[in-house]
């Protein structure tokens, strides 16, 4: 017998009030009820990251997250980082130094980049290395997708310096 | 055309980026269609059974099931030899690999499957239903498989030996060789000769995407699929063949495709998704987990080799050797032919001899896997030949140096070299800031090795039309796994004159489309590309046609430079003369279709440093640098991002991945929390050497670079790993482990 329950969170800014099945993950919630498809399915244990969302600012793996554990949260998922039509420093770092090949772990990386960048604007390699290290990427070498990071890094602290106001 | 390019070889973004950073790009799991149920497989628990009987009653009872079906659901059709990209394979083999029949050839085998509502209910149905087995014994290396009195898979294989068939039947498929010279006497010249035998354990490609079908066989009797696969075309002719229809009955939708690197060349849950759709009425969606693509894809092959190599005092090899027997998996089609073609590649030898076996065992059917069959071999001759260099006191590169293959050295399977690269990279190597380096520190070592991939042509399509606005949209069959679509692109944009971004290019599906082979094989920026370079070359011609006639000249008097078609004084800039195409005869459409010969191989080296720690076995790889000859590296980055990706699938497959089978023949690893794949703290950061010796067989010089970047990184960790641990011991199977590098630590001891 499957019980349910009402789930308030915010996802990309927008409140949500759902009857879910309490056993719901987060990830199909995003995917398959509210229709979020850049999240995806690797592994299904919380090892390939490529299903990496954040909620409260952390990343967490969606495949590996009842969604109930959301309750409250805010919740980013790589559809709500571009706004007022330009793409978020990170995103546009990744495309610029061709920081993937297929792209299906590439939202979870840029996710993570971005928290991490929320954390420490101004991390070092060793940093930026351990931090990606938490999601797998069979195309890359992770190479360029360090480089995209540092460069996103230094986008967002010249940003920040031009305009201190901005939100990061 | 001259080499003063201006879009090949610059770094412009790519076509998809946008979608791709956004989220916003569709992969095949992501596809929801009105009234869409879900698929679930049933996979076989042994290695090897007769399957007695099927009974799925219970399971079409279950509430929300809306179809089930066995391999009973197939059309009878006689047994025929099919070529689907991959080969000449029984389209009896190709079925049974999709749902058994008769017999379970591995543990992950299709048996069945069921449509239902909701995967949670499809999941439950497909427990429901019983089948029984009965159990025989299992092989599950070649060795094994190929010992007297053997469990043997096929009562039907029977060994094809040096061409004929013998009627025998066993678990060999064939047994064929190469040869030229006199190996005997090039030995007998030889003053240093090497023999050892080599393992390579089965690992996966690794792809994060799950393999997944989408099929809806509509009303009128189409079967219209989205699927993710290096190759829609493969995928359509292969439905058709498995489901007897009529190719013009099949449309293949190529989504976008989350890694392959060869392994999503096969089908495997299409047809099953195709008939289940046929019985319910409606679109059926199957995705494989994680386990069903460890159990149930094609990994690569396993392997066991032995290269035997002799050279003379000046350090010239007189003679080289070698026994190739690889795993096919549950049916034949070992990676082995490859694996011949490319074990002596590097080398100028005239005295060679190469024994290959395409041995099947109780493991899922093998598929490609980047230069598929290159790293197996490259493991065994790399190591021999750095050993021979030990012996005679040579610098690893200078032996290779003076033994190199070159424009007119022939290869024991036949094909002459035309211009190739292998000295150049060797060079590069060996000029290298990494390779003249001072290796400070005990216990680390630094090895090298050089690998060969062959590279293929096959058809490609491409469609070009002109907009008004001066750019053109690009229509091409090649599925982009790595950023295909701007490399391709850039071609066009090069001859027509214009940027690379105003050159739009679409992955279409099958009906919208010519003829397209696979994305694999390094073929697509060099087959797709030239099928490009012709489409911009019709546009041209049209468009010049255009000038003369506004012109009132003849249009081999237009000439065009720069993107400017000129005329005695008078021009029209690209996008000046596409605004005209409506009063000067209507739409221009360009058209290239090509199945170029000449792919031109591609040699790729490594120059690697390890530390090895001997208290646990574990190896640090310190500095990485990877050389390879792109011909004409169109988009560097691309180039780059392909070298880097496969070395570091090198140093996975060098010094972690492995299918762990009990002897049971399960995989007991099949997760990818214990089928580790490297992360960014496993590595260093990899460097890259292009090295560029045109391709005469393509306009720009290109050749493919997706593939022979694999082959030397296992080889050239292992010679590191040797001089790391002191010399005196080699690892001779992969993968080379902790474990694998105390055996070696402590064998020295005693």
């Amino acid at each position: 017998m499957v019980s349910y329950l009402r789930l308030h969170f915010t996802v990309n800014g927008t409140p949500q009030a759902l009857r879910i099945p309490a056993n719901t993950l987060l990830l199909d919630l995003l995917r398959d009820r509210i229709g979020l498809k850049g999240a995806k399915v690797g592994c299904s244990r919380g090892v390939c990251g490529a299903c990496t969302v954040l909620v409260d600012g952390q990343p967490v793996a969606g495949c590996s997250t009842f969604a109930f554990q959301a309750q409250g949260a805010m919740v980013e998922t790589i559809e709500g980082l571009a706004r007022d039509g330009a793409l978020h420093p990170v995103q546009q770092a990744f495309i610029d130094h061709a920081a993937l090949q297929c792209g299906y772990c590439t939202a979870g990386m840029i996710l993570l980049a971005k928290a991490l960048l929320a954390h420490d604007p101004d991390p070092d390699r060793a940093t930026i290395v351990e931090w990606l290290s938490s999601n797998v990427c069979r195309c890359t070498g992770y190479q360029l997708i360090v480089e995209a990071v540092e460069d996103a890094a230094r986008r967002m602290r010249q940003a920040a310096q031009d305009d201190p106001g901005a939100e990061a | 055309m001259s080499t003063n390019y201006r879009v090949i070889g610059t770094r412009p973004i790519r076509h998809d980026g946008a979608d791709k950073v956004t989220g916003r790009a569709l992969y095949g799991a992501d596809i929801n269609l009105a009234g869409m149920l879900h698929g679930y497989v049933l996979r076989s628990p042994h290695a090897h059974a007769i399957i007695k009987r099927i009974d799925t009653a219970k399971a079409r009872a279950l509430d929300g099931v809306k179809a089930v079906v066995t391999a009973a659901d197939f059309p009878v059709t006689p047994d025929r030899i099919v070529d689907l990209g991959e080969g000449e394979t029984p389209l009896s083999c190709i079925r049974g690999n999709v749902l058994a029949s008769g017999k379970v050839l591995y543990r992950g085998h299709a048996v069945a499957a069921v449509a239902a509502i909701n995967t949670h209910i499809a999941e439950e149905a497909v427990k429901l239903i019983e089948v029984e087995y009965e159990v025989l014994p299992a092989v599950l290396t070649a060795p094994e498989a190929m010992a007297e009195g053997a469990s043997i898979l096929h009562d039907t294989l029977k060994t094809k030996e040096l061409g004929e068939q013998t009627g025998r039947v066993s678990n060999v498929a064939e047994h064929f060789r190469h040869t030229m010279g006199d190996v005997a006497k090039g030995f007998a010249d030889a003053t240093v000769i090497v023999e050892r035998t080599f393992d390579t354990a089965t690992v996966h490609q690794g792809y994060i995407e799950p393999h997944n079908a989408t099929a809806l066989w509509n009303n009128d009797g189409r079967v219209h699929v989205w699927c993710s696969t290096q190759g829609s075309f493969v995928v359509r002719d292969t439905i058709a063949c498995v489901l007897d229809l009529p190719v013009s009955q099949v449309k293949v939708t190529p989504m976008e495709i989350g890694g392959g690197f060869g392994g999503k060349i096969p089908v495997y849950l299409e047809p099953v998704a195709a008939l289940l759709s046929k019985m319910s009425g409606r679109p059926v969606k199957i995705v494989m987990s994680r386990k069903d693509v460890f159990e149930g894809s094609g990994p690569t092959p396993g392997s066991h080799t032995r290269v035997k190599m002799g050279v003379n005092a000046e350090g010239k090899i007189t003679a080289a050797e070698a026994t190739l027997a690889f795993e096919a998996g549950a049916y034949p089609g070992a990676m082995v032919g490859p694996a011949a073609m490319t074990v002596f590649a590097a080398y100028d030898v005239a005295n060679v001899t190469i024994d290959g076996y395409d041995v099947v065992v109780n493991k899922p059917s093998t598929a490609a896997y980047r230069a598929p069959g290159a790293p197996n071999a490259a493991f065994a001759t790399e190591q021999v030949v750095d050993e021979i260099a030990e012996k005679l006191g040579m610098d690893p590169i200078d032996l290779r140096l003076k033994n190199a293959a070159k424009e007119g050295t022939r290869r024991a399977d036949g094909p002459k070299f035309r211009k190739i690269g292998c000295v150049e990279v060797l060079q590069a190597m060996k000029a290298s800031e990494h390779y003249r380096s001072e290796l400070g520190g005990p216990n680390r070592g630094r090895g090298v090795a050089v690998g060969f991939w062959f590279n293929v042509g096959l058809p490609s399509s491409v469609t070009i039309s002109v907009n008004a606005d001066g750019t053109v949209n690009l229509v091409e069959g090649s599925t982009d796994i790595g950023g295909t679509r701007t490399s391709i692109a850039m071609q066009a944009a090069e001859v027509l004159g214009i940027t690379a971004e105003q050159v739009r290019p679409t992955v279409v599906d099958t009906d919208s489309v010519g003829f397209t082979g696979v994305t694999g094989g390094s073929r697509t920026t060099f087959a797709t590309g030239m099928a490009a370079y012709e489409a911009a070359q019709d546009v041209v011609r049209q468009m010049k046609e255009r000038a003369a006639k506004i012109w009132e000249t003849t249009a081999d008097a237009v000439a065009l430079d720069a993107g400017v078609f000129s005329h005695e004084g008078k021009q029209f800039t690209f996008a000046e003369l596409a605004e005209k195409l409506g009063s000067t005869g209507g739409p221009v459409v360009g058209r290239g279709a090509v199945n170029p010969r000449g792919a031109g191989g591609s040699f790729a080296g490594v120059v690697v440093d390890v530390e090895v720690d001997p208290e646990t076995g574990k190896t640090t790889i310190l500095r990485f640098t990877s050389v390879q000859d792109a011909g004409k590296a169109i988009h560097p980055s691309y180039v780059e991002g392909q070298m880097q990706g496969g070395s570091v699938q090198g140093i996975g497959w060098a010094l972690n991945e492995e299918y762990y089978m009990n002897t049971e023949g399960t995989m007991t690893n099949s997760s990818l929390l214990d089928y580790r794949m490297p992360t960014a703290l496993d590595l260093p950061m990899i460097e890259t050497i292009i090295v560029e010796v045109p391709n005469p067989s393509h306009p720009f010089g290109v050749r493919g670079v997706g593939e022979a970047n694999i082959v030397p990184p296992t080889p050239a960790i292992a010679n590191a790993l040797y001089r790391a641990l002191g010399g005196g011991v080699r690892l001779t199977r992969l993968p080379m482990n902790p474990p694998a590098v105390m055996r070696a630590v402590w064998s020295k001891a005693n």
